[in-house]
C-alpha cells in the first residue's frame, strides 16, 4: 500500500476533484488541508517504507517501481519508481504543499479555484519526482503550467499579470528545449529490441555519440537550468515569486526550481556523463556568477519578497554549482541544498505572507519593530533568515557546507577560485539577511497601526512549526538525509566517471 | 456490382438518405418547426456516425476509382463525428434561421464530397469530390445573409476556391500529359523525375496548400472565417481541413512516394512559414473568429509537421491529432458560438470578465485553449508531442526546434484569451448565458475527449497498426 507510488498521484488528484465539488470556500479549505494531511502521511510513510527496504538489504537502484505501457508504439511507458534523491524531494513536495494549504487559509476571493489549482501543482510535481520515463517527466513538467498561470495571474498582487505571463513563457521556453534534447536522445536510444526508449535507466548506458550529446546536453540542462533561475534566465524569477500569492510563491521557489536542479541532475547529467564533463566548466561559471550576482542584487532591494526572490537565485546558484563540479560530495551536496532552500524558502514567503496580509506593505523601510507586536511571526522569520545566511544548526549551513566541501575536491585553479567566490557569498548574504531583520523586525515601531496586528492564528502557527521541525530535522541530524542521498550520487558519478575524463 | 455498390459505399448512401429526407420534408413543408427538424437531424446524424462502426469492408468499384479500407473508414467516422459535434454546437445559431433544412442539406453535401474525395483512386474522381465539397461551403458561408461581411466572406471563399481549383486541375491535367493516366494506382511506377511530373507535383501540392491555408496560401482564410457564421467557421476549420490533410496523406504516402525528396523539401518550407507566419498573425488579432482562423493556420504547420516524416509513425499521429484537434477546436468554437449566438460579441476584449458570468464556460473554453497550445494533461500535448516525436525522425533539428520553440508563441496568444476571461475586468461583461441541451452535450463531449483521449493509449497503438 505505501509502495504503490501512483497513489502519490492520484491522492492529490482525487483532492482537486474533491475540491471542485465542495459547495463553498470554507469546504474546500479543509478538503484541501485533508487531502494535503493525506499527501503527507503517505508520503512519510513512504520514506519510511523506503528506509527499510534498504535496510533490509535490498540494492536495486530504484524502489517501488511499476510500469505500465503507455503509448507502445513509441514505445512511451507510465514507469515510476524511487531512489533516495526522488524521496527526499518527495517529503520536500508533501511539507510544501501542506504549510502552503494552511497559510493559504484566508484566501477569500475564488477559493474553490485557488485549492483545486494547488492540488493540480502538488500531484504535478509528485509525478516529476518519481518518473523514470523521460516522457512521463516531461509530461508532469508541463502539467504545472496552467495552475502556476492562473494561480499568480488571478490571486497575486502587483504587475502580477506581466509577471504571470514572463514566467510561463519562460518556463515553457525551457520546456521546448528540454524537448528538443529530450528527441535528440530518443532517436539515438535502443532498449535492446532495436526499438527506442524513453527509459531513464535504459538511456543512461547507451553510449549515446559525443556529438549529439553535445548537442543535447546544453539544451536540456539550459531548459531545466531556466526552472532553477540559472544565470542568465533567471529574471522571471524575481518578478514572478513576488506577484504570486503566499502558497504559489512558496510553491514556485520551494518546488517549481527543484524541478529544475532534479531535471539538471537526472536527465542532464546523469544521461549525458561525457557532455556533463565537458560542459562542467561552464555550468561552474554560470552558477558562481549567479551565486554572486544574485546575493549583490538582494542588497538592492527593498521588498521583501524580491529579497527573497533575489537570494533564490543565489541559493539555486549552489545547486548549480555541486553539480557542476561532479563530485558525489558536491552531487550530494546539491540535493540537499535542494532540500533546504525548498524548506527554507518555503518558510521565508510564509512568513512575508503572513506579514503582509497584516501590515499590507512588503518595503522594508514601511516595516520597524515586528518583533514587539507580532512576536510568533517575527520569529519565524528571523529563524528563516538565519538559516538562509546559513547559521550552523540549520539546515542551510549542513547543505551550503556539503556543497564547497564538494567543490574542493576540484584541484584545479578554476573551480578553486569559482569555489572560494561561491563561499564569498556568504558574507553578502549576512549582509541583506541581518540588515532586513534589523530594519523590519527589530527597532522601534514606525508604524502607529503596526502597534494592534494580532499575532499568528493556529493554521499558521502549525505551519510554521513544520517547516522549521524540517530545517532542524536537518540542520541538527543531517546524517539521514546525507545517507539517503549519497548511494545514489555516487551512482549518478559513477555513470558519470564512465566518460573517463574525471579521476 | 450488384450489392457492393450498397455495402463498399454505405457511408455515402447513409449521406445521401438523409440529405434527400431532408429535402423531401423541405419540399413537402411537412417540418415547419425549427426545434424540431434540429431534433431530427441530430438523431439521424447520431445514428449515421453509430452505423460508421458496423458492416465496414474493403474493396474498390467502378473499376478501381473509388476503394475504401480501413483507414479510410477510419476517417470517415472521424469527420461524421466532427459534424455532428458542430450540428450540436449550432444549436442557439439555428433558432434564429428560416432556411435550417437547406443549411443541412448544404452541410452534409459538402461532407459526402468529401467522402468521396477521401475514397477516390483516381484524379478525376478526386476532382469531383473536390468541387462536392467546395461549391456548398461558399453557399454556406453566405448563411448570415443579413450580414454583408458574411456576403463578403462567401465570395472570396468562392473566388479563392475556383483558383484552387484551377491550380489544382491544372496539376491533374499535367499528370494525365506526362503519364498517361490519371489511376493513383498506375502513378508510381510512371515517376520519372521528368520536369513536367514535377511540375505536376508543385501544382497539386499548391492547390492541397490553399484548401489547408497553408502559407503562403492562406489569404483567404481569415477574413473567410471572420465572415461566416460560427458552425460554418468551425466547420471549415476543423473538417474541411480534416478532409484535405487525410487526403494529402494519401497522396503523398501512396501517389507520389517516389518524390518523397521533393515533397520533403516543399513540406520542410511550407511547415517554417506556416507555423511562424500563423504564430506572428495570431499574436495581434482582436476578433475572436479572426484569431482561431490565425491559430489554425498555425496547428496546419504542426499537421505537416507529422506528415513530413514519411512513415507510418507521422500517418498516424497526423491521424491521432485531427482527432485530438477536433475536440479541442470545436470546444472552443461551441463557446464562441454561444456567445456570439446570444449576444453578437465576437472580439477577444468582449470576453473579459467572462468566467465571474459565465464559469462553466470560462473552463471549456480555456481548457481548448489549453489543448490547441499543447499543455498537459489535456489531449492537444499528445497531439503535439506525437507530431514533433514524428517530425524529428526526419532527423531535421531545424524542423523540430521551430516547432518546440513556436509552441512558446502559441501559449501567449492562447494565455491571452484566457487573461481576458480570467483575471481581466470589464464595464460591460457578457451576462450569464442560458441555453439548451445541444451545446451542452457538445461541450461535455469535447471536454471528455480533451481530457481522457492522452490517457487512452490504445487509440494511437490502433492508428498505428492501421496503416502498417
Amino acid at each position: 500500500m505505501m509502495t504503490n507510488l501512483t497513489l502519490l498521484i492520484l491522492v492529490p488528484l482525487l483532492a482537486a476533484v474533491a475540491v471542485a465539488f465542495c459547495r463553498n470556500g470554507e469546504q474546500a479549505k479543509w478538503t484541501a488541508f485533508i487531502g494535503s494531511l493525506c499527501q503527507l502521511l503517505l508520503s512519510g510513510a513512504m520514506a519510511f517504507a523506503y528506509f527499510a527496504e534498504r535496510k533490509a538489504g535490498n540494492t536495486a537502484q530504484m524502489l517501488f517501481t511499476e510500469r505500465h505501457s503507455w503509448f507502445s508504439s513509441l514505445n512511451i511507458e507510465y514507469y515510476v519508481g524511487v531512489d533516495g534523491i526522488s524521496v527526499a524531494m518527495i517529503l520536500l513536495t508533501a511539507f510544501v504543499v501542506f504549510t502552503g494549504v494552511l497559510i493559504s487559509w484566508n484566501v477569500q476571493t475564488l477559493s474553490r479555484e485557488f485549492f483545486f489549482l494547488l492540488m493540480l501543482l502538488g500531484a504535478g510535481a509528485y509525478g516529476f519526482f518519481i518518473s523514470l520515463d523521460l516522457f512521463t517527466l516531461f509530461f508532469f513538467l508541463e502539467v504545472a503550467v496552467i495552475p502556476k498561470f492562473l494561480l499568480i495571474a488571478i490571486w497575486g498582487s502587483g504587475k502580477k499579470e506581466y509577471s504571470a505571463m514572463k514566467l510561463v513563457l519562460m518556463l515553457m521556453a525551457g520546456s521546448a528545449l528540454v524537448l528538443i534534447g529530450m528527441l535528440s536522445l530518443y532517436y539515438y536510444s535502443d532498449d535492446g529490441n532495436g526499438n527506442r526508449t524513453f527509459d531513464m535507466l535504459k538511456l543512461a548506458y547507451q553510449n549515446i555519440p559525443l556529438e549529439v550529446q553535445l548537442f543535447a546536453f546544453p539544451l536540456m540542462f539550459t531548459g531545466f537550468g531556466i526552472f532553477t533561475a540559472m544565470f542568465p534566465f533567471h529574471t522571471w524569477a524575481p518578478d514572478g515569486h513576488s506577484s504570486a500569492p503566499t502558497a504559489a510563491s512558496m510553491f514556485l521557489a520551494g518546488i517549481s526550481m527543484k524541478l529544475g536542479g532534479y531535471g539538471c541532475l537526472r536527465a542532464a547529467t546523469y544521461l549525458m556523463p561525457e557532455a556533463a564533463q565537458e560542459y562542467s566548466w561552464i555550468i561552474v561559471l554560470l552558477a558562481t556568477i549567479a551565486i554572486i550576482y544574485g546575493s549583490f542584487a538582494t542588497l538592492m532591494q527593498k521588498d521583501l519578497k524580491y529579497i527573497n526572490a533575489y537570494s533564490s537565485v543565489s541559493h539555486c546558484g549552489f545547486v548549480l554549482l555541486g553539480i557542476g563540479m561532479l563530485t558525489k560530495t558536491a552531487i550530494t551536496g546539491a540535493v540537499m541544498q535542494m532540500v533546504s532552500h525548498g524548506v527554507m524558502t518555503a518558510l521565508f514567503f510564509g512568513a512575508i505572507g503572513m506579514i503582509y496580509e497584516r501590515t499590507h506593505t512588503r518595503q522594508v523601510e514601511q516595516l520597524g519593530g515586528l518583533l514587539k507586536t507580532i512576536p510568533f511571526l517575527s520569529t519565524v522569520y528571523i529563524i528563516a533568515g538565519l538559516c538562509s545566511l546559513g547559521l550552523p544548526g540549520f539546515s542551510g549551513f549542513v547543505a551550503e557546507m556539503t556543497v564547497f566541501m564538494g567543490s574542493w575536491q576540484r584541484p584545479d585553479t578554476f573551480n578553486r577560485i569559482c569555489t572560494i567566490l561561491a563561499c564569498a557569498s556568504i558574507v553578502v548574504t549576512a549582509v541583506y539577511i541581518l540588515r532586513a531583520i534589523g530594519q523590519a523586525v527589530m527597532g522601534p515601531i514606525t508604524n502607529e497601526h503596526y502597534s494592534h496586528l494580532k499575532d499568528a492564528t493556529w493554521n499558521e502557527r502549525l505551519a510554521s512549526a513544520a517547516l522549521i521541525l524540517a530545517i532542524l530535522a536537518i540542520g541538527l541530524a543531517p546524517f539521514w538525509l546525507n545517507n539517503l542521498i549519497t548511494p545514489d550520487a555516487q551512482i549518478i558519478m559513477e555513470n558519470v566517471a564512465r566518460g573517463g575524463l574525471i579521476e | 456490382m450488384g450489392s457492393e455498390v450498397f455495402i463498399l459505399m454505405k457511408s455515402e448512401w447513409a449521406l445521401m438518405g438523409i440529405i434527400f429526407l431532408l429535402l423531401f420534408l423541405k419540399v413537402t413543408e411537412t417540418i415547419k418547426d425549427n426545434t424540431a427538424l434540429f431534433r431530427l437531424t441530430n438523431v439521424l446524424l447520431l445514428l449515421n456516425f453509430v452505423f460508421g462502426f458496423f458492416c465496414n469492408s474493403k474493396g474498390e468499384l467502378f473499376s478501381g476509382m473509388y476503394i475504401t479500407n480501413d483507414v479510410l473508414v477510419l476517417e470517415k467516422n472521424i469527420l461524421n463525428f466532427g459534424t455532428l459535434l458542430i450540428s450540436l454546437l449550432s444549436c442557439e445559431w439555428t433558432k434564429t434561421h428560416k432556411n435550417l433544412a437547406e443549411f443541412y442539406i448544404l452541410l452534409l453535401s459538402t461532407l459526402l464530397g468529401m467522402f468521396y474525395m477521401l475514397s477516390a483512386n483516381h484524379f478525376l474522381m478526386f476532382y469531383l469530390g473536390l468541387e462536392l465539397s467546395t461549391i456548398p461551403l461558399a453557399a454556406l458561408a453566405n448563411f448570415d445573409q443579413d450580414k454583408v461581411k458574411s456576403s463578403e466572406a462567401a465570395v472570396k471563399m468562392a473566388l479563392s476556391s475556383a483558383f484552387a481549383s484551377g491550380v489544382t486541375l491544372f496539376g491533374i491535367s499535367m499528370v494525365y500529359g506526362s503519364m498517361g493516366t490519371l489511376n493513383f494506382a498506375e502513378v508510381p511506377e510512371l515517376l520519372n523525375w521528368g520536369p513536367l511530373q514535377i511540375m505536376a507535383f508543385l501544382f497539386l501540392f499548391a492547390g492541397f496548400a490553399f484548401k489547408l491555408s497553408a502559407v503562403p496560401f492562406h489569404l483567404w482564410t481569415a477574413d473567410v472565417y471572420e465572415g461566416s457564421p460560427v458552425p460554418v467557421t468551425a466547420y471549415l476549420s476543423v473538417i474541411s481541413k480534416g478532409a484535405m490533410v487525410f487526403v494529402l496523406l494519401n497522396v503523398l504516402y501512396n501517389v507520389f512516394r517516389g518524390y518523397e525528396g521533393i515533397w520533403f523539401q516543399v513540406l520542410f518550407i511550407t511547415i517554417i512559414v506556416t507555423i511562424i507566419v500563423g504564430n506572428l498573425f495570431a499574436l495581434r488579432q482582436e476578433n475572436i473568429k479572426r484569431f482561431l482562423a490565425f491559430s489554425s493556420i498555425a496547428q496546419v504547420g504542426y499537421i505537416l509537421l507529422g506528415i513530413c516524416s514519411g512513415n507510418a509513425g507521422g500517418a498516424a499521429a497526423t491521424l491521432y491529432f485531427i482527432i485530438v484537434y477536433i475536440f479541442s477546436n470545436l470546444g472552443a468554437f461551441t463557446v464562441v458560438a454561444l456567445v456570439s449566438a446570444k449576444t453578437g460579441k465576437e472580439n477577444i476584449n468582449d470576453y473579459r470578465g467572462f468566467y465571474a458570468s459565465n464559469p462553466a464556460l470560462g473552463w471549456v473554453m480555456a481548457l481548448s485553449l489549453f489543448s490547441l497550445a499543447g499543455v498537459p494533461p489535456t489531449a492537444g500535448f499528445f497531439g503535439k508531442m506525437f507530431l514533433v516525436t514524428a517530425g524529428a525522425s526526419t532527423g531535421s533539428y531545424i524542423l523540430v526546434s521551430i516547432a518546440a520553440l513556436n509552441m512558446v508563441v502559441s501559449l501567449y496568444y492562447y494565455l491571452r484569451v484566457v487573461k481576458a476571461m480570467f483575471v481581466e475586468k470589464s464595464d460591460a461583461p457578457i451576462e450569464k448565458l442560458s441555453f439548451g441541451m445541444a451545446p451542452k452535450v457538445a461541450m461535455a463531449i469535447c471536454v471528455i475527449g480533451i481530457v481522457t483521449i492522452g490517457f487512452a493509449g490504445c487509440l494511437l497503438e490502433y492508428i498505428t497498426n492501421l496503416f502498417q
